[in-house]
């Protein structure tokens, strides 16, 4: 087991360097560097060889992702172009603000999901299940920006109970925090429920109709009892690497939901660096949300790996 | 993938017939119904838009900024005085254009790529495998964007940056629909009889996954289609006057607390036409016999 894991981790590592690559080379390729991006129309002459030099866009390029390279693995994402702020600083509190946004999100979607999965998987094509899935089915199809904008129309316009539009300054305290995150994390908490949802319900409902159940049922095993010993344990292990691959794929989705609501997270900061064209900080986000990516998935694996009780006996083997 | 098989050989019949068998299984259920008329609805509705549109799209009118529904303006106007209902049916004719063409690169090169990994295997198929988990790692977002703010809006950026973004998780299904076939006796008798790779993957494996390939192919278009809108949403999408759904709700936004019509328009018709796609793409997977709900969204 510990071989796996190890195995596991290597693979990331190995999966977060050829992005680190990708990145670096995407950056290079495209049309514009950081220099002309900056200086925009006044890129030439002096001030064009001046930023380069100030840059170090003069050495070679192998030189510069080297640097940046050993920088980044030491947590020094360089100098952002717009504001000459250190990267570090500006994404400090973005990442925490997008932390609380996401983590509120998971802690209601993962339980509501579960609940919501079994209770169609158990009453499969009557009444609850066909509402449940219709609703979902909804929820999981209507882009973000759709279902946060009616959320603003019709609880903060027509309603008028909750703020709309975050106004918060970007270092603001958790508990300023707290009533403007309340439409936002609902907004991504719909869809990742309902995704999850229809993940355990059909994992639950081939669990069901599989051969130890079915001798189940037959033994006269009390139908709760059968459901939460026998079919949840095993309905519950495949769904862990799909809900996480589920999670990760709704970063993409998280930006669009804080530009939306004028959110201070790592979401906006997205838009913001590329409106301005700010390519160090473009990397440097490339790299961090590949990293929660990766790092969910690994957290999946690691998980699988420790409830999955047929993987336990592979520590003597190996 | 087992049930496909049979349905597909049972008896021959031309294909023609197999695809008309295949629709009608689709509109038997309620939802595969209703699935494949908006769908249809919304395609000849992009197709002949433009002869029955009642005003022209791009006509700024200040005098009658934001006027509500009416008869004269079924959906009212907009903050520049333009018609919504114009705008309104004609808002998806760009973004079905490319995310069509999009779905077909990323189906093709995708597909492609995937059944040959699981094909020669070893180490290219190691080296191409991590590369690809390195892509999906890498928000396509984030992705889209760099390349839409350095390359412009065009069609012909957007259209192969779409392409490619979407087809890297084909990949992976076609490479594993593949290794489920390649052990079979006909591959392995095809490969004895001194088959070239080509010959293989176009007579052999490709008529044996290419059901799950199409199935995969279907959803990515409506998660095209979602992520093109939420480029259009973000600005980085169609360029204005051109009227796109995404962009008439991010316009409409700000003004939404007493011009709710004009934001409610775009996004019915942006709804209506993913939900749509995505219940056609549902009914056809099970028409195929191919369960995907329990797949991840990548």
């Amino acid at each position: 087991m510990f071989f796996l894991i190890f195995k596991r981790f290597v693979l990331g590592l190995i999966t977060l360097f050829i992005v680190s690559l990708i990145t670096f080379i995407g950056v290079e390729i495209l049309p514009g560097d950081a220099c002309t991006s900056y200086l925009e129309r006044e890129a030439f002459g002096e001030a064009l060889a001046a930023c380069i030099k100030r840059l170090g866009l003069d050495v070679p390029a192998y030189e510069r992702y080297l640097s940046w390279a050993f920088n980044v693995i030491q947590g020094d994402f360089g100098y952002s172009l717009s504001g000459q702020m250190q990267i570090n600083e500006v994404l400090g509190p973005r990442i925490k603000n997008s932390l609380v946004l996401a983590s509120a999100a998971i802690i209601i979607g993962i339980p509501l999901a579960l609940i919501l999965g079994i209770i169609t998987a158990l009453w499969r094509d009557r009444m609850p299940d066909i509402i449940i899935s219709t609703v979902a089915i909804f929820s999981m199809t209507i882009p973000e920006f759709i279902s946060a904008t009616l959320l603003i129309l019709i609880v903060a316009i027509w309603l008028e109970w909750l703020p709309g539009i975050v106004i918060v300054p970007t270092d603001v305290t958790f508990f300023e925090l707290l009533p403007n995150i309340i439409l936002p994390v609902i907004a991504i908490a719909m869809i990742m429920t309902a995704h999850m949802a229809r993940m355990v319900r059909s994992s639950v409902i081939q669990v069901m109709a599989s051969d130890y159940i079915q001798m189940a049922i037959l033994k006269g095993v009390p139908y709760w009892k059968m459901v939460f010993k026998h079919v949840l344990p095993n309905a519950l292990l495949p769904a862990i690497n799909v809900v996480a691959l589920t999670i990760a794929w709704l970063l993409g989705g998280v930006v669009v939901t804080e530009v939306v609501f004028n959110y201070p997270g790592l979401g906006r900061l997205v838009i913001e660096s590329i409106s301005n064209r700010d390519l160090p900080v473009v990397q440097a986000l490339g790299i961090i949300l590949a990293s929660i990516y990766v790092s969910i998935n690994f957290i999946a694996d690691l998980l699988t790996l420790m409830l999955n009780p047929r993987l336990k006996t592979l520590q003597t083997r190996k | 993938m087992e049930n496909s098989k049979d349905i597909f050989n049972e008896k021959p019949k031309s294909s023609l017939a197999k695809a008309l068998d295949i629709v009608s299984t689709m509109a038997s259920k309620p939802s595969g119904f209703i699935g494949l008329a908006i769908l249809i609805f919304h395609i000849i509705l992009a197709i002949t838009s433009p002869w029955f549109a009642p005003y022209d799209y791009k006509a700024i009118n200040p005098s009658l900024m934001l006027n509500a529904p009416s008869s004269e303006f079924w959906f009212g106007t907009d903050s520049l005085g333009r018609d919504v209902f114009t705008r309104t049916i004609l808002g998806g004719r760009t973004a079905l254009t490319i995310t069509f063409f999009g779905s077909i690169i990323a189906l093709l090169w995708g597909g492609l790529l995937g059944i040959f990994c699981g094909l020669v295997g070893g180490r290219i198929d190691d080296v191409v495998m991590r590369i690809v988990d390195a892509f999906l790692s890498i928000p396509w977002i984030l992705a889209m964007l760099l390349i839409v703010s350095l390359l412009g809006t065009t069609t012909q950026v957007l259209i192969p940056a779409l392409g490619f973004f979407y087809g890297k998780g084909i990949v992976r299904v076609a490479r594993a629909a593949t290794h489920d076939v390649i052990a079979k006796d006909f591959i392995v008798s095809a490969k004895a009889r001194g088959h070239s790779n080509l010959s293989i993957i176009w007579n052999e494996i490709l008529p044996n996954v290419r059901d799950a390939i199409l199935v995969e192919g279907a959803m990515r278009w409506s998660w095209m289609l979602l992520g093109f809108s939420s480029l259009s949403f973000l600005g980085f999408g169609v360029s204005p006057p051109t009227p796109d759904w995404g962009l008439m709700i991010s316009n409409a936004r700000g003004l939404m607390s007493f011009a709710w019509w004009a934001v409610i328009a775009p996004i019915v018709g942006l709804s209506s036409l993913i939900i749509g796609i995505n219940l056609t793409a549902d009914a056809f997977a099970k028409a195929l016999g191919i369960d995907r709900s329990t797949k991840a969204p990548v």
